[in-house]
This record gives C-alpha cells, structure tokens and sequence, in this order.
C-alpha cells in the first residue's frame, strides 16, 4: 500500500488581515487560522489516491499547539494520522529551517508506517507566499521533485512511476517521474470534499501525536529554529500608494471627453498615434 | 567585519564572493522577458558592487539567447547546452547551476518568480544551502563593505512591504516578479564573454521525463502588452468585458480585471491584474470602473500613463490617473471607440492620399 505524507501549514487568513493606520502594524487579533487552502487540495488529492489506489494518508504540520485545530481538520477530511511538529526551540523557522524539520518529520513517519512514496506540500502557503518548503524538502529526501501540479493522470504502482500535468505560466507540461515523489498541488488537482459524519466523529476525538525535538534520533541544533534560518526579515512598512498630480477630463458630453482625452500629447505618444 | 554585539560570533570571509548572477528562463528557445529584467535590475546592483554581472543560460542550441544576454547587459555569460537539456527539468538544471555556483561563487543569485526559477532556486538554496527570499518586487543591496541584498517583497496580501535579509550565507538568493523590474534597452555593440560548461548528467539518469507540452495559444500575456483596458465591479456583468475588448482592440491592446470580477466568474483567472494575478507596466492603462484597492493597483501603478474612468468621484484609483474622468463607463467607452475608429479611418484616409 502507498504511504502518503501531506504537509500543512495553519496561517491567518491573510484576507482578513488588516492595518492599523494609527501605527501601520498588522491588526492580527480576531483574525482566523485556516488550514493553508493549497494543503488542503494536495490533502484531497492524496485522499483521491487513497481511495483509487489503496493508501495510508498521514498528516504533518509544523506549529504551535493551536495547530491541532488542523489536524483535527484533516482527520475529518479522510486523513489516517495526522502529527503535530511542536517545540519552541522551531519557532522563528524560515523556509530552510522548516524543510529541516519536516525532513525529519517524514523520516520519523516512513519508520512509524512504512517507506513514504508521495509528499504532497500546497504550491505555496497563504502568509509565506513562498513555495519553498515543497523544493527544500524533496532536495533533502532525494525525491523526484514535481512543483505546480494541476491534475494527477496516472500511477503504475508495478514501475512505480506517476504522470501528471504541471500547470505553468505558458501552458501545461504532462510529465511523469519516478516514486518517491514531492508534488506541490494548486487548486485544480483536486475538490475539496466535506467532511463526512463518521470523519467528524473521528475527528473530535481525535488526539493528535506531538513530536518535539525529543521525538527524533537527531536534530541538528544549528539547522532548525532561528538559528537555522538563513533570512531575517529587515524593515517592513506600509506601502504608500504612488500619488499623482491627475488631471480631471471634463466634457459636455462622452463624445467631447474622448477626443480631449486623445488629443494628449502623451497619450497618443503611448498608443504609437505620433 | 562588524560582529553581533555581546556574541563572539564572526562573520565569515566572503571576499571570494563576487558578482550576481542570473538564471536566464527559456522555452524552445526563446527567451523569457523576465530574464531580461533581471540582468536590468542586476546591473544597477553590479554596478553600485563594482562586481560583474554574470548569466547562466541552460538549453538545446541556445546560444544566441548567450548572445542576446550580453545585448540586455551581461558581461559574462555561462552557456550549458545538450539535447537533454531542452526541456527545463529540476534535476539536470539544479546540477548544473549549483556546481556552477560553486565554482564561481556570485555573491547574489536572481531567478524569476515564475514556475521554473521557483521550482530551481528553491531546490539550490536547500542544496547550498544559503536564504532564499521569494517574489521579490524591489532590490537593492547596501554599497561596500557590507554588500548585502536588500530583498524586500509584498507580505499580507500586499498590505505590507518587508525586506528580507540573508547576512550569514553567501550566496545571497531571490527570486523576482516578472513585470516589476526594467530591462536595458537592447544594445547590440555590447561585448562580453561567453565561457561553454559541460553537461555531466546523461538522459539515462534523468529520472523525470516530459511527456509533451501543451503551449496556451490563446493565452493572454499581460505583461507584454503595450496598451491595457481593464474592468473592475463597476462593470456590473461579463457584458462590460466585451465592451473593454472592444476598446482594446481598436487601441491595440489586451483587457484586463480586477479579482472580484474573477471571484466571481465574469472572466477567467488569466486576465487578473495585481495581487495573485500578473503585474503589469503597459504603456497606457486605462482602467473602468475600478474602484482602486492596493490589491490591484500594486499589480498595475507602474504604468505609463493611467486613465481612470470612475462613477464616483472620491474613488481612490483617481489618485493614482495621469487621466481622470468622472462619469459612466457605458457612456464613455463606447465614445471613446468611435473616436479612435474615427481617427484610425482619418490616418488611413490620409495615408490613401498620400500615396497615391
């Protein structure tokens, strides 16, 4: 049987998120967490495998303990386990960092219930914006490494070889690589469906394991935390809308208002009319 | 090196680090124009470092795009070329730039923020490994000695603006947006050199293969277009889009929106302009019934000329219009076609005289 991995991230809905103009700080109280929306579309996806294929689904996160909220979120969905990452000595983890510590995490997952034979990460979380867990972690583990994926077409589980269809900026790649495979999911690759009564159930009594850095045989104490991330965040500040001086076109009627508007030198510069 | 306060920790040697390099994106051949804004925003950094400016090109019998490298500002330029290499794959192309990297030793490393630079710088930072800041909109870096890269990108759904630090890991890494930084103009007398580096990996090992790819024809690239005509709420219904294509096509251009009009499916995710959609800089942006939020404006307020034509005279998208004009856009667009069809026809006619 498979055994898939899918890494979430629980983050502020950004959407909601709001500045104080008072003192241009982010206005975070009262703002919820959600399960990182592209996580939970890799989530439905390795649901899909599961159910097609025959497959045990588990869960990690990295996070504070508040985060069990999600993977009480994820158990509900279908998911067979679902791990809480948790230890202070994470917090203040940048991309690198955190691709360390899931690394171990797997790891720690492929000893508990078998060699893992798919990563799935979201494309890209909602507060970090970055997409780089997903490479950082198929870098550490050696696995094929398959970012934006838009639709699984097929696994042969005999060769152990997967295709799908990568969605990029210019078109659709359908490529196909070898298991152990790291995918980071966009929205397309699969619905997400509700939570079914018996998953709700499941869910609410659920309790999720907590793994510290106690759990695993070695952490490295320079790789993980503050202390191994590489980048630190500067200065942030507002950003001021660029004013300028405009001017208002005014005109009896539409007619009058367009030929004013394209009698500007400049305008009719910018349209190649000169 | 200046140390931490209070901490007996030193700050590396980098001085064998120098130069930036950037990785130059291509497909079949040709060359993405984000590359070329790289190297434009590459060189005021180069320059500022008295460092030089290096780009990697990886391909199938791509050395012209070497070539148009060193046109767009490029004073060196690495060029790994291989039938196996057609084809932009994680495993052949991180090889590469990474033994690259370290042989080299740039002291920063600039990718676009698309799906392949994402996909490539984020497996070569881990490999290094060294920080890596992604998306970034503006850069910089602090003159000599310190030479640090000032990455600074939108956070919070582009409420807020942070710049990112890496001052213990060399090299200093990031990927860009497309559509934000300037190229150089193209200029043909530049020189500069261009060294060949083999390929090591061989197809058999590549475990990854492309199976076709399915090019979007229809695909709108907002970046390139020179003229955008773009619809916000004001629009009222997918009707409106038509009206702006309308427009657009008289003026030579592409139409344009706002995410709610995406939200809510008057016109596809393709078309959206700003935050989570594409950034733009046409020549001219003439956006109707756009209300103005940063969400969308951050996507679009480096165009050249800005018309706004707004209902509501308070509407925040005046601030930021060259142009404004105060008024109902089912009234003012459909003038605004008949002008520019009536000009165009007098051009012609005019044309017509002259020829004959």
């Amino acid at each position: 049987m498979l055994h898939i991995v899918v890494c979430i991230k629980q983050v502020p809905d950004s959407r909601e998120i709001r500045i104080d103009p008072n003192n241009n700080t982010l206005i975070r109280q009262g703002v919820p967490s959600i399960v990182n929306v592209y996580d939970l579309h890799g989530l439905a996806a390795a649901l899909r495998i599961k159910k097609e294929y025959g497959a045990r689904v588990t869960v990690i996160t990295m996070g504070p303990p508040p985060a069990v909220k999600s993977l009480k979120e994820c158990i509900s969905l279908g998911a067979d386990e679902a791990i809480l990452v948790s230890d202070r000595k994470f917090a203040g983890a940048d991309t690198l960092a955190t691709s360390y510590v899931l690394t171990k995490a797997i790891q720690k997952a492929a000893e508990e219930w078998g060699p893992v034979d798919m990563v799935f990460c979201g494309k890209q979380t909602l507060d970090g914006d970055t997409g780089q867990v997903g490479p950082g972690i198929a870098c550490r583990l050696h696995l094929e490494q398959l970012t934006y994926v838009g639709k699984i077409i097929q696994i042969d589980l005999k060769k152990r070889r997967v295709r799908v269809l990568r969605y990029l900026e210019d078109g659709i790649e359908a490529v196909e690589t070898n298991l152990p495979v790291l995918i980071t999911a966009l929205k397309e690759i699969s619905p997400v469906h509700r939570a079914s009564l018996s998953g709700m159930i499941r869910a609410a009594r659920y309790k999720p394991p907590v793994w510290t850095t106690a759990s695993f045989s070695h952490v490295d104490y320079n790789q993980i935390g503050l202390k191994g991330s590489p980048t630190i965040v500067g200065k942030t500040w507002v950003p001021k809308v660029r004013k300028v001086e405009g001017e208002e076109i005014k005109g009896e009627t539409p007619e009058e208002i367009a030929i004013q508007l394209f009698n500007k030198r400049n305008v009719q510069e910018q349209l190649g009319w000169l | 090196m200046p140390a931490k306060k209070g901490t007996k920790e030193q700050m590396p040697d980098w001085s064998q680090y120098r130069g930036i390099l950037v990785f130059v994106e291509q497909r079949n051949r040709v060359p993405k124009s984000v590359s070329w804004q790289l190297l434009g925003i590459g060189k005021k950094m180069a320059t500022k470092l008295k460092a030089p400016l290096i780009a990697l090109v990886i391909g199938d019998q791509v050395g012209e795009i070497a070539q148009e490298a060193i046109y767009y500002g490029a004073d060196r330029v690495y060029l790994c070329e291989g039938p196996e290499l057609k084809d932009y794959r994680t495993y052949p192309y991180s090889r590469i730039t990474l033994n690259l990297i370290r042989e080299c030793k740039p002291e920063i490393c600039l990718f676009g923020a698309t799906a392949t630079g994402r996909d490539l710088a984020g497996a070569i930072a881990t490999h290094l490994p060294t920080g890596l800041t992604a998306d970034t909109t503006q850069l910089d870096v602090e003159p000599p000695p310190s030479r640090l890269l000032l990455a600074s990108r939108p956070a919070f759904s582009e409420k807020m603006m942070a710049t990112i630090l890496c001052k213990k890991y060399r090299p200093q890494m990031a990927t860009a947006r497309a559509g934000v930084f300037e190229a150089l103009p193209r200029d043909p007398s530049r020189t500069g050199e261009i060294i060949r580096i083999k390929n090591e990996i061989r197809e058999s090992e590549i475990a990854t293969k492309i199976i076709e790819f399915i090019e979007e024809k229809g695909k709108v690239h907002l970046e390139e277009a020179d003229v955008i005509v773009a619809g916000g709420r004001g629009l009222g219904g997918p009707e409106g889009f038509k009206l702006l294509k309308e427009l657009a096509q008289e003026l030579g251009g592409e139409i344009g929106a706002t995410r709610p009009c995406v939200d809510v499916g008057w016109i596809s995710h393709d078309y959206q302009i700003g935050q989570t959609g594409a950034t733009v800089r046409p020549k001219l942006f003439i956006a109707a019934g756009i209300s103005g939020a940063v969400q969308h404006t951050v996507g679009m307020q480096n165009s050249e000329v800005i018309v706004a034509i707004n209902k509501d005279p308070d509407a925040p998208i005046f601030q930021i219009a060259h142009y404004g004009i105060v008024g109902d856009l089912f009234q003012i667009i459909p003038a605004l076609i008949r002008e520019a069809k009536k000009r165009k026809a007098a051009k012609q006619h005019g044309a017509s005289l002259f020829r004959s």
